[in-house]
C-alpha cells in the first residue's frame, strides 16, 4: 500500500499531523523547534510533489477506504491525474515555502510564541492535501473545514491588533457561507444519486454513476460554484481576500494566495467535470463572465493599492478570474463536443494554476522579505531597497516579470494559451457567445496591460528611487533559508516558462480524465522546443528561443561596447538646478497609479480632499498642502453594507421577542409545544 | 539542410539595424520640407548614434543595474522582434519563435524594464514618464493585441509570416472586410501612440509638461543612450514594416523564393518611403493632445479594434 502514490500522499499527510504531535516536546527550544517542523514540512511535501508527480505521469487512479469516519460512513480516498495535479502544485509551493519558513519564523522568536504557527501551518498544508484527495462529500467537508479553520488561526496569529482580529472575522463568515453553499451542492447531489432513500450517496463514486435532472444539476452546479467562488475570490465575493492576507504572516498569505485559493478551483472542476459530466453550454458563459469581472476589476483594485501585500492579494483576484476564463472556455467547448479545444482551454486554465502558485508564492515570500527586513507595509514610505537587497529585489523582478505576464516566464505561456483558446471561438454556434468573446480577448488584453502597469509600480516604488519614509532603518538583506525558497520558486517560474513542452505533456492525462480528449497530440509533434497547441501554421511559441535570443543579443552587445570601454562617472542627481530636491519629491504609488484612477474612476469609491493650510496670499502659493485620498471597494456600498444593514435590522426585530423575563420565555416555549400537538401529531 | 532562410533571416535584421536610422532620417525630413525648414539629411540619426557610441557616460549616483541593464534589453527584444516580423520575406526560421501575440509581449519587456529605469534614479520626472507610459500603454496594448487578433482571425493563424502569406494571396474580395479595415484604423493610431509620435507623444521635445517616453530615458547618457535611441528608431521601422506586411503584403517574397528577396527589398522601401510621408504629414498637421485627451484617442482604437473583431465574429 505505501509504494503507490496514494501511500505516499498519506505519508506527506500522516507526517504533518504527526508535527503537530512532537512540537510540544521542543517547546524549551523554540529556534529548534522551527528548524526541526520546517525541514519536516518540506520533506513531507516532498512526498507529495513525488506522488502527485507520479499520479499525473502515470494517469493511475488509486483509491483506498479508511477505517476511520462515522459507523457505516467510511472516509474515501482517491488520486486521480486531477487531484495529481494539485496535489503537486500544492506540494511544491509548501515545499518551497517551508524552507523561506526555517528563516522567516525566526524572525518572530522572542517576540511570541511560535509553536500555534507551526501547528496551525501543519494542520493548513494537511488540510489542503486531504481536501484533493477526499473522495466522499463527508470527508471533503472535513478537510475543507480543517484547512478553513486552522487558516483563520493562522490570520489571527497576531491578534493583538484589531485590523487583524476583524479580517479574521471577515475571511471566516465568508468561508462559512461559502461552505454551507457546498454542502447543500453535496446534499442534491448525495440525494438524487440514491433517491433520497440513503446515505450511500454521499461517495463521489456515487455521484458519478448516478444522472441528474437538469434542474437539479443546475441547482448544485451553481450552489457549488458559489461556495467555491467564495473560497477564491471571486468578485463580488472577493473581499476578504485584502484584508485577510495582508495581515497574515507572509509565509502563511504565500500558501493561501498561492495554493489554498487553487483547492476552490480544485472543486470547481471535480463537482463540474467528475461528478455532474453533462451541462449545458450557459454555465460556461457565467463562469466566463465571471472570470473575466474578476480578472478586470482585481487588477484595477489592485492598481488602487499602496499596501504591497493588499495589491498582491487583490491580484490573486485577478489571476483567478484568468483561470476562470480559461475554465468557462473550457465548459463552453465541451458542452458544443469540441474535445480539442476544450482541452487546450483546460491546459490554459490548469497552466495558469500552477503558474500563478509559483510567482504569487515569490511575490508573497519577497513581500515577507521586505517587510521582515524594513518593518513596513506601507509602499509610500518605501524605496531604494534593491541597493540593500539585491538578491530579494532580482528575485522579487523575476515574479513581477511572470504575473505581468511578459516572455520567457511562465505566465506569458498560459495567457498565450487562453488566448489561442479564445482565438478558436468564431466555430462555436451559439450567437450571444459570438458576442461574448471578443469582449473577452479584449477585457484580457487589458487586464495582462494593466497588470504590468501595477507590477512597474510595486517593484518600482519598493526597490527603486531612494527611500521615502522618515526614518532611515537599517535594513539589510534576509538570511539564506528566505533566499532559497524564493530563488526556488523563481528558477520555477523560469522553468514553466521556458519549457512549457515537457510539463504540458506530463499534465495531458488530466484532460484525458476530465475531457476525453488530449492536446500533446498537436502541441508536442514538432519537438519539446516548440508549442503548437493546434497545428504549427496556426500559432506556435518556444519560450527558451526567446529567452537565449533576448541573452545572446545582450551577450554579444555588451562584448562589443566593451571593447572599448567608455568611461563611466558616477555624479549626483541632476536637478534642473533646484537644489532642494528630495526624497519626497519622488513618484510614489499614489501619484504613480493617478492616471489610471482617473480613467476608471467609475469602478472606485474616491473620495479626494485637499487642504490648503493655512491660506497664503494667493492661493497658488499655499504654506503647506494636505492631500488626503481614500479609495474604496466599490462593492461594500453595493452588495456587502445593504446586506449587513438588512441582517442588522431584522436581527432588531428579532431581538423584540427578546425580553430577559423568564414567564416570557415559558409562554414561547408553551405556544410553541401546543402549536406542535395541534399540527404535527 | 536549406540554408537559404537563415540567410534571410540574418539579412533582415542587417536591414532592420541599418534602415531603421534611415527611415527616421526620412520621416524627419519629409517633415522638415513640409514645415518649411532646412532638413539635417538622412544620415543625421547615423551621425547622432555615432558620437553617442564615442561619448563617455554620467550615471546619477543612486543608478542600479536595473539602470544599466535596460539598454541592452530594450535592444535586444527589438532585435529579436525584427527577427519576426516579415519585413523581406516570409520565410523566416525565428518566425515559429513568436507569434503576433508574443510580438506585442517582446516590446512590452521593452517598455516593462524602461518604465522601471525610469523610477530607478528616484527623480520626478522618470516616475512621471514611468507612469505615464504604463497609462499610455495599459490602453495601447490591448488595442494593438485586438487588431492583430482580427488579422489572425482572417487569416487562421497568429503566426506572422502565415498572416502575410494568407493576405498577399487571397483575392481581393477576400481582402476587403469590414473586419480589416477596423483593425488597419485602430493599429495606425496604436502606431502613433506606441512610437510616441504626434498627437499622442512628441518625440523632439523635453517639455516637462508634455513628456512621456524622453521623461523616463531622461538620465541616459552615452552609449546607453544611444542604444536606447536606435531601439527606438528601430521600433518605429517595425511598426511600420509590420503594418506593411498585414495588410500590404504584396510584393514580400515567398517561402523558399531568394529570388524574390531584391525585389521585396525595393516593394518595401516603396512602401515606407510612402508610410513615412503619411507619417510626416500627420505629425505636420496635428497638434498633441493633452494627456488625458490621449485616452479617449487609444479607447477608440480599443473600441475600433473591438468592433474589428465584433464584426468578424457576426458579419464574416
Amino acid at each position: 500500500m505505501i509504494l503507490t502514490p496514494l501511500g505516499i500522499a498519506s505519508l506527506s499527510i500522516l507526517l504533518f499531523l504527526l508535527q503537530v504531535l512532537i512540537v510540544p516536546f521542543f517547546k524549551r527550544n523554540e529556534k529548534l523547534m522551527v528548524n526541526i517542523c520546517f525541514s519536516l514540512a518540506s520533506a513531507a511535501s516532498l512526498f507529495a510533489i513525488a506522488a502527485g508527480i507520479w499520479a499525473v505521469g502515470n494517469g493511475t487512479t488509486d483509491r483506498v477506504i479508511l477505517a476511520l469516519g462515522l459507523p457505516d460512513l467510511p472516509f474515501h480516498l482517491r488520486l486521480d491525474p486531477l487531484s495529481g495535479f494539485f496535489l503537486t502544485t500544492i506540494g511544491l509551493l509548501a515545499f518551497y515555502v517551508s524552507i523561506y519558513s526555517i528563516g522567516y519564523v525566526k524572525g518572530f522568536l522572542g517576540h511570541r510564541s511560535v509553536m500555534r504557527l507551526i501547528v496551525f501551518y501543519s494542520l493548513f498544508v494537511a488540510g489542503m492535501f486531504m481536501v484533493v484527495l477526499a473522495d466522499d462529500a463527508l470527508f471533503f467537508l472535513i478537510s475543507w473545514e480543517l484547512m478553513a479553520a486552522a487558516s483563520y488561526f493562522l490570520v489571527m496569529y497576531e491578534d493583538e491588533q484589531s485590523e487583524n482580529r476583524r479580517a479574521a472575522f471577515l475571511y471566516i463568515v465568508i468561508a462559512h457561507i461559502g461552505a454551507v453553499a457546498i454542502l447543500l451542492s453535496f446534499g442534491v447531489m448525495a440525494g438524487l444519486a440514491t433517491g433520497f432513500k440513503d446515505f450511500s450517496g454521499y461517495t463521489f463514486d456515487a455521484m458519478r454513476a448516478s444522472k441528474f435532472p437538469v434542474e437539479w444539476a443546475t441547482a448544485a452546479f451553481f450552489l457549488a460554484f458559489f461556495g467555491f467562488a467564495a473560497k477564491a475570490g471571486v468578485i463580488p465575493l472577493h473581499v476578504w481576500l485584502p484584508e485577510a492576507h495582508p495581515v497574515a504572516p507572509s509565509n502563511v498569505s504565500a500558501l493561501m494566495s498561492g495554493v489554498m485559493l487553487k483547492t476552490a478551483i480544485y472543486g470547481i472542476l471535480r463537482v463540474t467535470f467528475d461528478l455532474i459530466k453533462i451541462f449545458p453550454w450557459w454555465w460556461g458563459a457565467v463562469v466566463l463572465v465571471f472570470g473575466l469581472l474578476s480578472a478586470v476589476l482585481g487588477v484595477l483594485y489592485a492598481l488602487m493599492q499602496h499596501d504591497l501585500k493588499r495589491l498582491l492579494a487583490y491580484h490573486s483576484v485577478e489571476n483567478i478570474g484568468i483561470i476562470l476564463i480559461g475554465i468557462g472556455l473550457c465548459m463552453v467547448f465541451t458542452s458544443f463536443n469540441m474535445p480539442l479545444i476544450a482541452a487546450l482551454a483546460l491546459t490554459a486554465g490548469l497552466y495558469h494554476t500552477i503558474n500563478h502558485a509559483m510567482f504569487k508564492g515569490l511575490l508573497f515570500m519577497g513581500a515577507g522579505a521586505v517587510i521582515h527586513a524594513a518593518h513596513e507595509r506601507n509602499m509610500e514610505e518605501m524605496g531604494g531597497l534593491i541597493h540593500k537587497m539585491p538578491w530579494t529585489a532580482a528575485l522579487f523582478l523575476i515574479g513581477c516579470v511572470s504575473i505581468s505576464a511578459l516572455p520567457p516566464f511562465n505566465g506569458f505561456v498560459s495567457e498565450w494559451l487562453t488566448f489561442q483558446a479564445v482565438l478558436l471561438s468564431p466555430s462555436l454556434p451559439a450567437p450571444l457567445l459570438k458576442l461574448l468573446m471578443p469582449v473577452g480577448a479584449a477585457l484580457l488584453a487589458l487586464t495582462g496591460a494593466l497588470a504590468a502597469a501595477c507590477f512597474v509600480k510595486a517593484f518600482g516604488v519598493t526597490f527603486l528611487g531612494r527611500w521615502r519614509g522618515p526614518h532611515k532603518p537599517n535594513i539589510q538583506e534576509v538570511n539564506w533559508p528566505m533566499r532559497a525558497g524564493m530563488l526556488m520558486a523563481a528558477a520555477s517560474c523560469l522553468l514553466l516558462g521556458i519549457l512549457p513542452t515537457v510539463f504540458i505533456r506530463w499534465m495531458d492525462t488530466v484532460p484525458v480524465q476530465l475531457i476525453g480528449a488530449t492536446m500533446s497530440a498537436s502541441a508536442g509533434t514538432h519537438g519539446w522546443l516548440w508549442l503548437t497547441p493546434v497545428a504549427p501554421e496556426r500559432a506556435s511559441y518556444s519560450g527558451i528561443i526567446v529567452f537565449l535570443g533576448i541573452l545572446l543579443v545582450y551577450g554579444v552587445v555588451y562584448l562589443l561596447l566593451h571593447a572599448s570601454p567608455g568611461r563611466i562617472h558616477r555624479r549626483p542627481i541632476w536637478d534642473c538646478g533646484f537644489e532642494k530636491l528630495n526624497e519626497r519629491m519622488q513618484y510614489n504609488a499614489t501619484s504613480f497609479s493617478m492616471p489610471i484612477r482617473r480613467i476608471f474612476g467609475y469602478f472606485f469609491n474616491i473620495k479626494e480632499h485637499v487642504d490648503l493650510s493655512p491660506q497664503a496670499a494667493h492661493s497658488a502659493f499655499p504654506k503647506r498642502l494636505n492631500y488626503n485620498l481614500k479609495v474604496k471597494d466599490r462593492f461594500w456600498s453595493w452588495l456587502y453594507r445593504p446586506v449587513a444593514d438588512v441582517s442588522f435590522w431584522l436581527s432588531r426585530k428579532v431581538g423584540m421577542l427578546q425580553q430577559g423575563r423568564i414567564q416570557v420565555y415559558l409562554i414561547y416555549s408553551f405556544i410553541t409545544i401546543i402549536i406542535l400537538l395541534v399540527f404535527v401529531r | 539542410m536549406n540554408l537559404s532562410p537563415l540567410v534571410i533571416e540574418l539579412m533582415q535584421l542587417l536591414v532592420l539595424l541599418a534602415a531603421a536610422p534611415v527611415f527616421a532620417g526620412w520621416v524627419k525630413t519629409v517633415k522638415c520640407w513640409s514645415q518649411g525648414r532646412t532638413s539635417p539629411g538622412l544620415l543625421q540619426p547615423y551621425r547622432d548614434i555615432a558620437k553617442l557610441f564615442s561619448k563617455d557616460m554620467a550615471l546619477a549616483e543612486n543608478a542600479s543595474w536595473i539602470f544599466r541593464f535596460t539598454p541592452y534589453i530594450v535592444f535586444g527584444s527589438t532585435l529579436l522582434a525584427g527577427g519576426i516580423i516579415p519585413i523581406l520575406s516570409v520565410d523566416l526560421p525565428l518566425s515559429a519563435t513568436a507569434d503576433v501575440i508574443a510580438l506585442v509581449a517582446l516590446f512590452a519587456i521593452a517598455r516593462f524594464f524602461t518604465a522601471l529605469a525610469g523610477m530607478d534614479i528616484g527623480t520626478a520626472f522618470g516616475g512621471m514618464g514611468a507612469s505615464r507610459e504604463m497609462m499610455v500603454a495599459s490602453l495601447a496594448e490591448p488595442a494593438m493585441l485586438m487588431a492583430v487578433f482580427t488579422m489572425s482571425l482572417a487569416s487562421k493563424s497568429t503566426s506572422l509570416s502565415q498572416i502575410a502569406q494568407v493576405i498577399a494571396h487571397s483575392d481581393i474580395h477576400m481582402v476587403l472586410r469590414p473586419s480589416l479595415a477596423f483593425a488597419f484604423i485602430a493599429f495606425v493610431m496604436i502606431a502613433l501612440a506606441e512610437t510616441g509620435r504626434i498627437p499622442v507623444d512628441n518625440p523632439a521635445t523635453h517639455l516637462e509638461l508634455t513628456m512621456i517616453h524622453e521623461a523616463m530615458i531622461l538620465e541616459y547618457s552615452g552609449r546607453h543612450l544611444a542604444l536606447i535611441e536606435w531601439a527606438g528608431m528601430m521600433k518605429l521601422f517595425l511598426f511600420m514594416s509590420l503594418g506593411a506586411a498585414a495588410f500590404f503584403p504584396w510584393g514580400i517574397a515567398d517561402e523558399g523564393n531568394m529570388l524574390a528577396v531584391p525585389m521585396a527589398l525595393v516593394y518595401l522601401i516603396i512602401k515606407l518611403g510612402l508610410a513615412g510621408i503619411i507619417l510626416a504629414l500627420i505629425e505636420t498637421g496635428l497638434a498633441k493632445m493633452r494627456l488625458f485627451r490621449v485616452t479617449e484617442f487609444l479607447g477608440a482604437a480599443f473600441l475600433l479594434a473591438t468592433l474589428g473583431m465584433l464584426s468578424h465574429f457576426i458579419l464574416e
